[in-house]
């Protein structure tokens, strides 16, 4: 099951799309055995979405520009690979991930200037409502351009999000799109065991979200899929949520399905095994 | 030179007019506020403006996250609650989304410290400014009457990050140029005087004055300082002074513990250490009673500083 998952989650999409992702994942192995901390596991279940949302949705010209904000700030391997592969800043920047003098911070931040961050994330359940802000903001600039936020499962524990959530179907901001990294996992455990989400689809549609949800966010092409269904959803009166099934950990066999991997670095030799799994694509930073 | 109450009224009228008319002149301001539109004064603008007011409902953390958006967006955000939730309640949203982020957002908040009265300890916060200053990066500011707030409610929208402004619920004498200058960052010295040096903030300049009066009877000339701007601190006018005075009461209506007056003791530590006094509540709550009531039991009144005074006088001879 483990090792075939792997085969079976390869991405359809377009060759260049994949060797994108074999990239990202080396990225993510390489930065965090680097400075042995960070979060390989969530990072590691994002990569589609990311390649997805980096390479083929986001728009930026002067004046329509869409913005992401990543909530779970501790994915920030992912959000820094991407980021640097897509022309934001210097590839060998990557080298200095949580290293003193960076401005590629253990969690994200615009603090020193890093492009392509828009707000400090990490302390969990803020970016929605940050995302709510930016989209309110939209409206008021007349600017038709769409707020992108990520959210970790887990993180919807916190209070503020079902603020943020009540707030943004009363007030109709419909111009955000709201993805939820939905892998079951958080650091204690999964979620089921810390503390139990329930039925997630009814509790946003019942707070009044259009909710959409992808049962496989580890390929490429169902990725693309829903983020184009939301974006056809936006501007109709509700907020859009989307529920992404990802694995945690994914692409590497002995991370997936389990939450061991969410804040730890692989040693030496597990970085050996997790690079053979994934192969040098676009050259490593 | 005299100062004459003009009339009292309360800070946060001064608040919402001056949002009101920042309302008109700059179509970037915007306003969110979590149920306390009435408390807040900030009616007029949200019918005058209303799709430029966001009423977040009882959600305070949500609020700020907004008003981050909003900033981040171009905006000029005002948030608009009582002080203990402007604070306290949100300090992690306001740690991360807006001071290391660096937003330009205009924490404005009502009802601070003691003088809210009757609804007691659980929204008297004595402890805001402390926690606002503490933060790198923001801007601490606490007005003395409704002149004052009106002119730092303006001012506060020519600057760019984050500013934490401060003001009360009572109707306190009006007594400062309604055309006066704001100038954050720069302190304002009231009276002139040679024996001592009162340092005073928020509702508490007015009883400085008075207590000024008081003293000047028994042949004691105070020098009055009214420092609106907490941080960054007027170290300048403060240090001029006691080289004058060799002395210094502070005064606060807010914990010795983290307040202005500490703020004041390592400028003269550093500097030219003098005695100093310190004016404010001591490690406590506060309860419900009247404003006058309260300022008197919690040792922050006219008489309180006349004590104070005398004492710091002593220890300097």
């Amino acid at each position: 099951m483990k090792v075939n998952s792997i085969t079976l989650l390869l991405p359809k999409m377009n060759e260049d799309l994949n060797k994108f992702v074999y990239q990202v994942r080396r990225d993510i192995l390489r930065m965090v055995h680097g400075v042995n901390s960070g979060h390989p596991g969530g990072s590691l279940g994002c990569v589609e979405f990311f390649t997805i949302l980096y390479k083929k949705i986001l728009r930026s010209e002067s004046n329509f520009k869409d913005m992401f904000i990543l909530s779970n700030g501790h994915i920030s391997p992912v959000y820094y690979s991407v980021l640097a592969r897509t022309g934001h800043f210097e590839l060998s920047e990557l080298n200095t991930f949580r290293k003193i003098n960076s401005r590629l911070q253990g969690h994200p931040t615009n603090h020193d200037g890093l492009p392509g961050v828009n707000v400090s994330t990490g302390s969990l359940g803020q970016g929605i409502s940050v995302g709510i802000g930016i989209a309110l903001s939209k409206k008021l600039n007349n600017d038709d351009s769409l707020v992108y936020v990520l959210t970790g499962d887990g993180e919807l524990q916190e209070g503020q999000n079902w603020e943020a959530f009540m707030f943004a179907s009363a007030k109709k901001v419909d111009n955000i799109i709201v993805t939820i990294d939905y892998n079951g996992q958080q650091i204690d455990g999964s979620t089921k065991n810390v503390l139990d989400i329930g039925s997630l689809d009814k509790k946003l549609k019942s707070f009044g979200w259009e909710v959409l949800e992808v049962n496989n966010g580890n390929s490429l092409d169902e990725v693309y899929e829903i983020l184009n269904s939301a974006k056809n959803k936006t501007k109709k009166g509700k907020p859009i949520a989307i529920i992404m099934n990802t694995v945690m950990g994914n692409g590497v066999d002995f991370m997936m399905y389990t939450h061991n991997w969410h804040g730890i670095a692989p040693n030496d030799e597990q970085l050996e095994i997790a690079l053979s799994q994934n192969p040098e694509t676009l050259g490593d930073y | 030179m005299s100062y004459i109450n003009k009339g009292s009224k309360d800070t946060r009228s001064g608040f919402g007019e001056g949002l009101t008319e920042l309302g008109r002149s700059n179509p970037e301001i915007v306003a969110l506020c979590a149920d306390l539109t009435g408390s807040l004064k900030m009616g007029d603008f949200s019918k005058e403006n209303p799709e430029r007011f966001f009423q977040t409902g009882i959600a305070e953390a949500n609020m700020i996250g907004i008003a981050a958006g909003l900033a981040t967006g171009g905006k000029i955000p005002y948030t608009g609650t009582f002080a203990n939730f402007s604070t306290g309640r949100v300090y992690d949203q306001i740690r991360q989304s807006v001071a290391y982020s660096n937003k330009n957002v205009k924490i404005c908040a009502s009802h601070a410290g003691l003088t809210l009265g009757e609804d007691g300890a659980t929204h008297q916060i004595l402890e805001d400014i402390g926690l606002m200053k503490m933060l790198p990066g923001m801007t601490v500011i606490n007005t003395c009457d409704f002149n004052q707030t009106k002119l730092a409610t303006i001012e506060i929208s020519k600057v760019s990050g984050p500013v934490y402004l401060r003001f009360g619920r009572p109707k306190v004498p009006n007594f400062t140029d309604e055309n006066g200058i704001f100038k954050i960052g720069r302190g304002i010295l009231l009276r002139e005087g040679s024996d001592l040096t009162i340092v005073a903030t928020g509702h508490l300049v007015w009883e400085a004055l008075e207590a000024s009066i008081e003293l000047s009877k028994s042949g004691i000339s105070c020098e009055i300082i009214n420092i609106h701007t907490i941080k960054p601190l007027d170290e300048e006018i403060i240090l001029k002074s006691v080289s004058k005075t060799g002395c210094l009461v502070s005064a606060e209506e807010h914990s010795i513990y983290g307040g202005l007056g500490e703020s004041i003791s390592r400028t003269l530590v550093l500097n030219n250490p003098v005695p100093q006094e310190f004016i404010g509540t001591k490690d406590t709550f506060g309860e419900s009673g009247t404003p006058a009531e309260l300022i008197k039991k919690y040792g922050l009144d006219k008489d309180s500083i006349i004590k104070a005074s005398k004492k710091v006088l002593e220890r300097k001879n």
